[in-house]
């Protein structure tokens, strides 16, 4: 089986009658030397790292067209700015402390980072299912799990970046404002285990609703929708059941949407203070709850994925 | 040496039986295989990737068990699927790149080996522009080449010919005969229609119903008659639009099943039966009414019900015996006069039908799987006249019927 050139291998279709259409030029072009490729075969790690570095990269645009660099840039520049603004004020007024907690980041960003899983997340996964490019990837030495795990560490690593980066600036700030290195180390550690446990339960919940729903602008509404919807009626449910004086009730009711399980997380575990009504930090059985939900909703998005690319095959 | 062995292999769904016991032998070389819409060729290439368990028997590609060696076996063969497969938005070039890296092939080796590879398939300027401008054959090029980027020993190619007009699917066919002849790589591509693989093809297997109908070396079949194949548009003052009367690719179980019952009953089917199936009723049977008027010219034309025309897909050909070099000016001069339009007229060496008119045993014979059970010397000269008893579809759609009583109904739901 080694390569020959023959010449006239193209005579295979030539024996075509009078009318037959004439052979394009190109045929005979294209008739050049081939060569064998007996280099490496880096197999099936260096293929999802492969992939991983791609769908990263197209998170932010990276790679691919201007016009698709334009939304991640704006947003991100936009969750940038108040950390910087923060810092600037902390740095002119001589604060004590920045304004805002590291835990709290997230949480205040929250409409922001909704509207950027819900941008990239079905670029990363759902173009793949429109265009049907996955028989392509699963017909690799990559197995389905292997492109679930780089399409999801992928997705993490960019909202990590996401929300991370303004903390990354608060600390700067806060330690050039002189705000005391081991207060601000302690807050960003903590601020960076919430940016962590935050980027994989909210790019699990968007890659998964982006892959149940392909077509074309219905994932970006579904997340969006996914993302708001149940943090506000869970928010106005709070309210209502704090009114009404059921205070472990607010806290166990924060289970039900990602931005309030978040919330309740980090005044739990990472020293925060909630939004939730009357600033309710979740007891401690409540506490072990918000940790196996996020937990399950994680596991579960994994599990979910993997089982909607089973059905995808080829 | 084998690239593809299989043993016994079976995939049944819950409702249909897409592969039942099929035993294969393929080696190194370019092989067709043929079967109607739903004969389960897709589903064979599935098993073969590694991506579908069997339900029953064992399969083996490259010397590696599917089962065990799936990603073992994909990095070393390439894949090109039968529907769309390419992101509009990126080049080609990014796109193989890509592509080639998650075959294992660093940077460097995938960046050269895209630049290669689609100057291989005949892609240039154009491979730095987004896909979505391409035309149909291009990306069924873009769509070859992801399959070969990674210098694979063995591609499957599933239905390339899909949609391209008659020139872009002898370009195709031209192709996939150099993957072999100039690359070195063996091919398995999947068609609909046997006469289109007659002249790519080192040997060609037919299935049906999941079940192996024939397997046969097609080299042996040179055949001193010259036999012109023309293939005509049905609509009378119709420009010869590509393809417009090939049988739908995407015609469904309905069609097939339609199909099957019919030529159950009439072996010797009228060959525009098969495709009027699937065609508007008003339509104009273009090639009856050429044969007629050939006939009349004197010219010996094959019987509709004669070898390939009623093989599954085979479109309404007209055969020709191509006497001297008048042959080709009294056709073409016929055409005109019906006013139809000529979709091509080609001269064949053989028919790989007349591979399948003979040796009625090993039709259904499951060790019918060797290159040597066709007879050079069984091939009739005559073969263009009209051909008397059960013609190779004929047994074809039988063989079908009587394995769906015995076995149950295989495929026809
Ligand atoms: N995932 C599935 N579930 C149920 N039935 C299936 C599945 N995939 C294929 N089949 C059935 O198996 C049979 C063989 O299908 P397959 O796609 O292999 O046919 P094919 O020869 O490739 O046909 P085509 O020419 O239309 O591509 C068909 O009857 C099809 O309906
Ligand atoms: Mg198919």
């Amino acid at each position: 089986m080694s390569a020959d050139p023959t010449p006239g291998a193209s005579g295979s279709t030539a024996a075509t009658g009078p009318v037959a259409p004439p052979r394009t030029p190109a045929a005979s072009i294209h008739n050049i030397g081939y060569r064998k490729y007996d280099g490496e075969r880096l197999g099936r790690g260096y293929a999802m790292r492969s992939l991983f570095v791609q769908s990263l990269r197209g998170a932010y645009g990276l790679g691919r067209s201007a016009k698709s660099k334009v939304l991640p840039m704006v947003l991100f520049g936009v969750v940038l700015a108040p950390s910087l603004i923060m810092v600037a004020i902390a740095v002119a007024t001589d604060a004590k402390e920045l304004p805002a907690e590291y835990t709290a980041y997230p949480l205040i960003m929250l409409p922001l980072i909704g509207l950027y899983v819900a941008a990239m997340a079905p670029q990363s996964v759902s173009r793949d299912l429109r265009f049907r490019t996955t028989p392509l990837y699963f017909s690799r030495p990559i197995e389905r799990t292997d492109y679930v795990i780089a399409k999801y560490s992928a997705m993490s690593v960019a909202l990590l970046i996401f929300v991370g980066t303004p903390m990354l600036v608060m600390y700067v700030g806060g330690l050039l404002a002189k705000l005391g290195f081991v207060d601000q180390t302690k807050g960003f550690a903590l601020g960076l285990v919430m940016a962590l446990v935050f980027s994989v339960l909210h790019a699990g919940i968007g890659l998964l609703v982006a892959a149940v729903t392909p077509r074309r602008g219905f994932g970006v509404a579904a997340i969006i929708g996914v993302l708001t919807i149940p943090y506000f009626a869970t928010t106005i449910m709070q309210f209502i059941v704090y009114d009404e004086g059921s205070r472990e009730a607010v806290s166990w009711l924060g289970l039900a949407s990602p931005g309030t399980l978040m919330d309740g997380f980090q005044s739990k575990f990472l020293d925060g203070s909630t939004d939730f009504p009357g600033s309710i930090v979740p007891s401690n059985t409540a506490g072990i709850c918000y940790l196996l939900v996020i937990a399950a909703v994680i596991a579960g998005s994994y599990l979910l994925l993997n089982a909607r690319y089973r059905k995808a095959g080829l | 040496m084998t690239v593809i062995a299989t043993e016994s292999l079976s995939k049944r769904y819950p409702r249909v039986t897409a592969l039942d016991r099929l035993n294969l032998g393929i080696a190194p070389g370019v092989t067709g295989l043929v079967g109607a819409n739903g004969a389960g060729k897709s589903t064979l290439i599935k098993i073969l990737l590694g991506l579908a368990p069997a339900t029953e028997g064992s399969a083996s590609v490259l010397g590696m068990d599917v089962r065990v060696d799936g990603a073992r076996i994909r990095e070393r063969v390439g894949y090109m699927p039968e529907h769309d497969c390419l992101p509009p938005d990126v080049s080609a070039t990014e796109f193989v790149v890509h592509m080639a890296r998650m075959s294992g092939l660093p940077p460097t080796a995938a960046r050269e080996r895209t630049a290669d590879t689609l100057r291989h398939v005949g892609l240039y300027e154009e491979r730095y522009r987004p896909i979505g401008g391409y035309s149909t054959g291009m990306k069924q090029r873009v769509k070859l080449a992801q399959a070969l980027v990674h210098d694979p020993d063995l591609v499957f190619l599933d239905e390339p010919t899909n949609g391209l007009d008659p020139v872009g699917r002898d370009d195709m066919l031209g192709l996939i005969r150099r993957v072999h002849t100039d690359f070195g790589i063996s091919v398995l591509v999947t068609s609909h229609l046997l006469g289109e693989l007659e002249r790519t093809c080192d040997h060609v297997v037919i299935i049906d119903g999941g079940k192996l109908l024939r397997s046969s070396s097609t080299a042996d079949f040179t055949q001193a008659t010259a036999t012109l194949a023309v293939e005509v548009t049905d609509y009378a003052e119709t420009p010869a639009t590509a393809g417009s009367n090939e049988t739908p690719a995407n015609a469904e179980q309905p069609a097939n099943a339609e199909h099957t019952a019919n030529a159950e009953h009439t072996a010797n089917a009228e060959a525009h039966e098969h495709t009027a199936n699937s065609e508007q009723p008003a339509r104009l049977d273009g090639a009856a009414a050429l044969r007629e008027a050939l006939t009349a010219a004197g010219l010996r034309v094959a019987a509709p019900g004669s070898g390939e025309q009623t093989l599954p897909g085979a479109g309404h050909l007209v055969m020709v015996d191509a006497a001297d070099e008048s042959t080709y000016d009294i056709v073409r001069d016929t055409v005109v006069e019906l006013g139809l339009g000529l979709v091509r007229m080609e001269q064949r060496r053989h028919r790989i039908a007349e591979v399948f008119q003979d040796d009625p045993q090993s039709a259904t014979d499951p060790a019918a799987t060797d290159s040597a059970t066709t007879d050079p010397a069984t091939t009739d000269p005559a073969a263009t006249e009209p051909t008397a008893g059960p013609t190779a579809a004929g047994r074809l759609t039988e063989s079908g019927g009587r394995d769906d009583t015995e076995g149950g109904g295989s495929h026809v739901r």
